[in-house]
């Protein structure tokens, strides 16, 4: 008797835990059905650039059938791009702008935020706070002055201009990242170091930079994505193609007046894409370490 | 400047240092902090060259005439507020910020929640696939959305002539071209909240959550009762941050109407763009940008308050 009714309130435990089974089951599925709803609306401009891509010239201009097809899928724009000294001038203009923006950006923001996070100075505190602050200046606040300052120091139509700005933009947010990961290391650490008789920059060099390197990445990814695709600036400052970077290139150059190679524009686009799409693929996690513990730190 | 003095005289005087040892520890402690400016120099190099000199000259700038040879005061501000064309960059700039970072902060946070309920593995696949709009470029996608919205042969009209819908004019009609500019700014935007509310909401603590189902509530009091407080903070900052980068976007509305049509979708930045760059008109493109100025301020005093009084949190 009594076995029974034990047999049948375990039963009846057991089928409890299966519907909470099945809710939550069901509760996964919505979320895939919901996030693949999301995923098909905010991957389309990707997919319908790698499929404009793909058509000729031919097939664009004869605007019959589905659009977001390629019926005969050619690599031509691809093939033209990258044999079209142009295209190859914007990308080797924007590679060196980029290496050298990455490079300056984190060897001041690296150099600044172990000062700023470990020696400290008369007006450190002050310091940090006003780098926080430009970081919330955005170019295109400053864009006219800076013309006139990139024309007094003839820098007009150079795309050297850009290597001088950029760090503006990136240094800051990086050098915030920077001190977050700096000031998480334990103070024991440079202490002992310092009784051993290290100076500063062996400190830095030889302790901080390899354990604070997930947030030194971060910052680079940062540096690099303002790098590889602001647009206003050299917009603002660079006229002629043999100057120019990616993004203006792409946009001044393939559109000549009300005649649109869109099938090129779309292969530049996904060629110039491609760097941040690969770096982000094999790092996001760290980026979005750095970036999230920027946030949440302050 | 201490280096050239002080290393000297402990190698020489080796039993010096002994004897005063509290001139030696300030003598170190000076050195310390001399190079720790120098270490800061470069940035403080970068910041002044480049950014705090370039605002003010942008004030003194915008006070000057077309061809720069007179001081006209403030005469620049009162003839852009006096004009039709500026009056709707006001109006459209805000309306652009407030309801794409709107739009972004609900997105983001559905987004969050939904990649909240995966396991980790396929959550990073779904994150990736989501992330990548925020990944390219900003200039160049645009331009994919601007051959989207081509009125003759374009990507949305197709599937609404199969829908059997009429073909829209996207970027030719005003209040229309201004719902575009926005959706392309969200689309770009929303991936950015998303993973800021997602890596809030795994700071949240399960104990919290078992805690509240045991005194009873339901799915949505949890919401309200224990992720939306503990977010509060993550969410102001974000919201703040992105409010900010929005409101000063260029790339968008250059792209896709350069601020057509008649000057419907112009926000601060391009119309600076056009007013100071293209016409020429240097000081009243920088007049334009510094009515910016307000608006970010109010934003950046609310940033810092949040991020000190966390700060403060943490440390109590």
């Amino acid at each position: 008797m009594s076995a029974t009714t034990l047999g049948s309130a375990q039963d009846r435990h057991i089928a409890r835990r299966h519907s909470l089974h099945r809710q939550r089951q069901w509760a996964l599925w919505g979320s895939y059905i919901a996030l693949g709803v999301f995923v098909v609306i905010f991957l389309a401009p990707p997919f319908y650039t790698v499929m404009t891509s793909l058509k000729s010239s031919a097939e664009i201009s004869s605007e019959s059938g589905n659009p977001w097809y390629a019926h005969h899928p050619t690599l031509e724009n691809f093939w033209y791009l990258i044999t079209y000294p142009n295209f190859q001038t914007y990308y080797l203009n924007s590679v060196i702008v980029t290496v050298l923006t990455v490079a300056i950006s984190m060897t001041i923001s690296v150099l600044a935020a172990f000062s700023l996070a470990r020696m400290g100075f008369w007006g450190s505190q002050t310091l940090s706070t006003s780098v926080f602050l430009t970081y919330l200046i955005p170019p295109s606040l400053l864009f006219l002055p800076l013309f006139q300052i990139v024309g007094w120091i003839s820098l007009i139509n150079s795309y050297w201009c850009l290597v001088l700005l950029y760090p503006t933009l990136a240094v800051p947010f990086c050098t915030w990242i920077m001190i977050g990961y700096f000031s998480s290391i334990p103070k024991e650490l440079d202490e002992a170091a310092l009784i051993d008789g290290a100076g500063y920059l062996q400190i830095l060099w030889r302790i901080f930079i390899p354990v604070a390197m997930p947030g030194i990445i971060a910052a680079t990814i940062f540096a690099f994505t303002v790098a590889w695709g602001a647009f206003l600036y050299p917009l603002a400052y660079l006229y002629t193609s043999n100057q120019m970077v990616l993004t203006v290139g792409i946009v001044s150059d393939l559109i000549r007046g009300d005649v649109f190679q869109w099938g090129k524009i779309m292969a530049a686009n996904l060629l110039a894409s491609l760097p941040p799409i690969i770096i982000y693929a094999c790092l996001m996690d760290y980026y979005v370490a750095g970036l999230t513990a920027g946030a949440t730190k302050g | 400047m201490a280096d050239g003095t002080s290393v000297p005289i402990g190698v020489i005087s080796p039993t010096g240092a002994v004897a005063r040892p509290r001139s030696s520890m300030k003598k170190l402690a000076q050195r310390k902090s001399t190079t720790a400016f120098l270490l800061c120099l470069p940035l403080i190099v970068l910041v002044a060259g480049f950014v705090v000199y370039p605002a003010f000259y942008a004030i003194y700038l915008s006070m000057l005439n077309k061809k720069m040879t007179a001081f006209v005061g403030l005469g620049n501000f009162a003839f852009l507020l006096k004009r039709h064309t500026f009056q709707l960059v006001i109006f459209q700039s805000c309306l652009f910020a407030i309801t794409a970072v709107v739009f972004k902060a609900l997105l983001g946070f559905i987004l969050a929640h939904l990649m909240h309920n995966l396991a980790g593995k396929n959550q990073r696949i779904w994150r990736g696939l989501l992330l990548v709009p925020w990944v390219i470029p900003l200039a160049l996608s645009t331009l994919t959305w601007w051959w989207m919205f081509d009125p003759s042969y374009s990507a949305f009209n197709w599937i609404l002539n199969r829908l059997g819908f009429a073909s829209v004019p996207w970027l030719g009609v005003g209040w229309i071209a201004r719902f575009c500019t926005i959706t392309v700014n969200i689309w770009f935007g929303t991936p950015f909240f998303m993973i800021m509310y997602l890596a809030a909401l795994k700071s949240v603590p399960e104990q919290l959550y078992e805690a509240a189902a045991i005194d009873g509530a339901g799915t949505v009091q949890k919401l309200f009762f224990v992720t939306l407080p503990m977010m509060r903070n993550i969410i102001a900052i974000t919201v703040l941050f992105s409010l900010i980068v929005t409101f000063a976007d260029f790339d968008i509305v250059r792209i896709l109407t350069s601020g057509g049509p008649q000057d419907m979708t112009h926000v601060f930045a391009t119309y600076a763009f056009q007013v100071g760059i293209q016409s020429g008109d240097i000081p009243l493109g920088a007049a334009d940008s510094l009515f910016m100025f307000p608006i970010l301020a109010f934003a950046a005093f609310f940033v810092l308050r949040g991020v000190t009084r966390r700060t403060k949190e943490i440390a109590a």
